[in-house]
């Protein structure tokens, strides 16, 4: 009963979205105010019905309903009641319900924080969002129905993946695809601007901090899942380039360009059409990804067999989406006037420079994740594009943005003079030449990229440092005051800028000064690794909720002191018969210690044991939600809050008065 | 014309993709065809007293098809695997592969078993042999033991009528 109540409710929620999409968009164009007014109250309306199956999905999960396919492929019994929870949206069908239910999120909080916008706007907003919704409910109905019964019934699960039984998936999809999903929202209000033809600066003012926020999701989710990567997986590794990362990196890089573009195009004016195509391009890597994971053209870890019909369903949404979207581009482009003239050095021209360099960091990444689908598509053989590749072209491409970024929010709209900026900025030059210098006098051995690493890194820092002090140095009041007194629009942008430099440093150590064994241990042999002595104490075994594990026991010690002890698992899950590897790491500011189990030898107890030393790979994590946390501070800037404010005044007022 | 220049690109994108969904990634050529299948003796599924060798098919064109009770897609192409066993076109091998919870016996008793003999292959070490990377796959050898096709993913009537049924004529079975 209750998966038909959740499939009932798909439907209900198709019909919703077609009337969010056609009345709206109609009464936007014709200028009908009650068809108008349709928009809100479809949204809201559509995202109870999404929300009700997606409640039935997770109802069916919990209660270990294994007459539903999904679940009897997905869960089991003895799987313990949060990853239950998880499994409704760890599998192909229950991840697609869950991405159309934050669609429909977004859509019903554009209604609800819209009322300071022209109501055609927001009509032609919402109504985008459902032609959206349409086709992502479409699909769930017609090749994805999560709630299709199995009958009769199995008697057990398959069990969820033991790779995602872990508690980094519980929040990793969804603040992935919050993100993600979240570029809908400035590319809906893109094209409402094209539909519309007003194409001033104002579409920019509304679209930015909802593009803040979705980079901010996406941030985040990016950063959990490289978390989750190195914790789950095994192997040490936080990045693989692998296909299914490429498509959450790549709408980032051009999230990160359009953040950058809409400060241009909202402040200054300038970079209207630029920065219009870049929402377009966005929200289309998003749907990218999807087409890319979802249909089975390019091989990952994830998926088995794949059904070409949902592929083909997907290709087809892609082409009217994102072609239809360029075509109404190219047609109303010639009506967007490049407005605000700026010096070769400004803040728009290094702006401007953020966006070649992110536009071709995202070229490299995509060529390289397409490149095989290319090569097999032209009959030149089949071949693998991996980490070699990305790393040699991605990481020059970059270097120069985090040159720039160092120089950037210190200089002025429309012009600046060279030899002030200069002089502003020689001390953070020379700190930053000094660390790099110093470094390999601190760690052992000179390895040129860590000390080109260490230098953006120090340069970025010291270049948010003396932003600062110039802002507040004419200020008076205690310091703390004054630094709270900065808006937190300025404050968000030095704190995702300090972010990404801690980042930067954390990747030039631990790419550089990392170190790795793989021993054959013995019970009581002892192994060097970065001056720590482990020694394996022999392994336990025990029974999990739903798996067998052998527990390793591993003593570290550091010049004939004992420093604490880990315990590596090896697990064996009952259902699927998969072994998984579960690292034992012990972390701190400055290094990781992390063991996993490889594979048993003998019958007397020895193993394969790796070990591995991490500098400085915790920088990596804490610079990705430095940079999130910066995103959210800078949408909930005043001038945001004040429009929201005034807008409730308003519509108080306006009720008020037909009381 | 510039303006056109991103939905261009776009359409020379979408038609690589169209094609694309036509072709399978993970179809790596295998090092093998040609030569002789990897030799293995293993016991049987339900009477681990006897044992499967490939040297006992020689002399016969047949199918070595990997597959698992843990695997989804083995379940899908059990149906055609069944018709081609009822036809007696060519005889299949059924490698057990890595199932640790033993259930393949009574998974064969309840479905109907499409193979002449079942080995078992707990540890998949005879899979790592042959360059299984997933289950369902399905070689053809020929009546000198050699490995002319490998198939990977699920069979349907399709992929057998296209793909399978022309070497099976070319080898004369």
């Amino acid at each position: 009963m209750i998966p038909e109540i959740g499939h009932f409710a798909l439907i209900v929620a198709l019909l919703v979205a077609l009337t969010q999409a056609i009345l709206p968009l109609w009464g936007a164009q014709t200028g009908n105010a009650r068809l108008i007014a349709v928009a809100r109250p479809a949204a809201q309306g559509q995202f109870v019905f999404v929300a009700i199956a997606f409640g039935c999905l997770a109802w069916s999960f919990l209660q270990n309903d294994f007459s539903v396919e999904n679940v009897a492929k997905n869960s089991y019994s003895q799987l313990p009641p949060m990853y239950r929870f998880t499994a409704a949206w760890g599998s192909h069908e229950g991840s697609m319900l869950l991405w159309t239910l934050i669609l429909a999120f977004w859509t019903t909080a554009v209604s609800v924080f819209s009322r300071h916008l022209p109501d055609d706007m927001v009509a032609r907003v919402i109504g985008i969002m459902g032609l959206i919704s349409i086709g992502f409910l479409g699909f769930l109905l017609t090749t994805s129905n999560p709630f299709l019964r199995l009958i009769p019934a199995a008697p057990e699960g398959n069990d969820l993946n033991p790779l995602l039984q872990d508690p980094g998936m519980v929040f990793h999809p969804p603040t992935l695809y919050m993100g993600y999903v979240g570029f809908s929202v400035a590319f809906a209000f893109a094209i409402a601007a094209l539909l519309s033809g007003k194409l001033d600066a104002a579409w920019a003012r509304w679209s930015r901090p909802w593009t803040t926020v979705a980079w901010a999701f996406l941030t985040t989710g990016i950063t959990m899942g490289s978390w989750w990567a190195y914790n789950e997986l095994g192997w040490g590794g936080w990045w693989f380039w692998d296909p299914t990362e490429n498509a959450s990196f790549m709408p980032w890089l051009a999230g990160t360009a359009l953040i950058h573009s809409l400060a241009v195009t909202e402040k200054r004016g300038a970079f209207k059409a630029w920065t219009v195509l870049l929402a377009l391009i966005a929200f289309s890597l998003s749907l990218l990804g999807t087409f890319l994971v979802r249909s089975g053209v390019l091989s990952s870890v994830h998926a088995f067999a794949t059904d070409p019909a949902r592929g083909a369903f997907i290709l087809g949404f892609l082409a009217i989406v994102i072609g239809g979207s360029l075509a109404l581009f190219a047609w109303r482009a010639p009506r967007m006037l490049t407005g605000g003239r700026f010096a070769w050095f400004s803040r728009e021209a290094f702006l401007l420079a953020n966006n070649v360099i992110l536009l071709a960091a995202l070229g490299s990444v995509l060529l390289g994740t397409l490149y095989p689908l290319l090569m097999d598509a032209l009959g030149l053989g089949k071949i693998s594009v991996g980490p070699p590749y990305f790393n040699s072209v991605f990481v020059p491409v970059m270097a120069p943005a985090l040159f720039l970024l160092g120089i950037g929010p210190l200089t002025r709209w429309k012009g600046d003079s060279l030899p002030d900026i200069a002089r502003r900025l020689k001390w953070a030059f020379a700190v930053a030449v000094a660390s790099a210098l110093l470094l390999p006098l601190v760690v052992a051995g000179f390895k040129p990229w860590a000390s080109i690493g260490v230098f953006f890194a120090v340069w970025i820092a010291a270049g948010v440092v003396v932003g600062l002090r110039e802002r507040i140095r004419n200020q008076r009041g205690a310091l703390v005051a004054r630094l709270a007194a900065l808006p937190r629009g300025y404050w968000g942008m030095q704190m995702a800028h300090l972010g990404l430099a801690i980042g930067v440093a954390g990747i030039a150590i631990v790419a550089n000064y990392q170190s790795e064994r793989d021993v054959r241990m013995n019970v009581n042999d002892h192994a060097e690794l970065a001056g720590y002595t482990f020694t394996f104490r022999g392994h336990s075994e025990y029974d999990g909720p739903n798996y067998r594990a052998a527990k390793g026991i591993v003593e570290v010690s550091r010049n004939g002191k004992k420093l604490f002890t880990l315990y590596p698992e090896k697990r064996i899950y009952n259902a699927s018969g998969m072994a998984m590897t579960e690292a034992a790491i012990h972390p701190d500011l400055w290094r990781d210690v992390y063991v996993a189990m490889g594979e048993p030898i003998d019958d007397k107890g020895a193993w394969i044991i790796r070990l591995f030393h991490k500098p400085l790979v915790n920088w990596l994590w804490i610079g990705g939600l430095l940079m999130a946390a910066g995103g959210f501070m800078a949408a909930s800037d005043r001038r945001y809050r004040i429009a929201l404010r005034e807008a409730r005044a308003k519509g108080a007022a306006l009720a008020g008065a037909a009381a | 014309m510039k303006r056109w220049l991103p939905l261009i690109l776009f359409l020379v994108l979408v038609g690589f993709f169209a094609k694309g969904l036509f072709l399978n990634p993970r179809e790596v050529p295998s090092p093998l065809i040609g030569r002789a299948a990897p030799a293995f003796t293993l016991p049987l599924v339900g009477d681990p007293a006897r044992t499967f060798s490939p040297a006992d098919m020689k002399g016969r064109v047949w199918l070595l098809n990997v597959w698992a009770p843990w695997c989804v897609s083995c379940r899908q192409e059990h149906p055609v695997l069944m018709q081609i066993a009822a036809s007696g076109r060519v005889p299949i091998v059924g490698l057990n592969w890595k199932d640790k919870d033993r259930e393949a016996q009574a998974l064969l008793a309840q479905r109907g078993s499409p193979y002449v003999a079942v080995p078992d292959d707990v540890s998949g070490k005879v899979g790592i042999d042959y360059g299984v990377t997933g289950t369902p796959e399905t070689y053809v050898i020929d009546r000198q033991g050699i490995i002319r096709m490998k198939h990977i993913g699920p069979i349907g009537p399709e992929v057998w009528k296209d793909k399978f049924e022309p070497k099976l004529k070319e080898l004369g079975a």
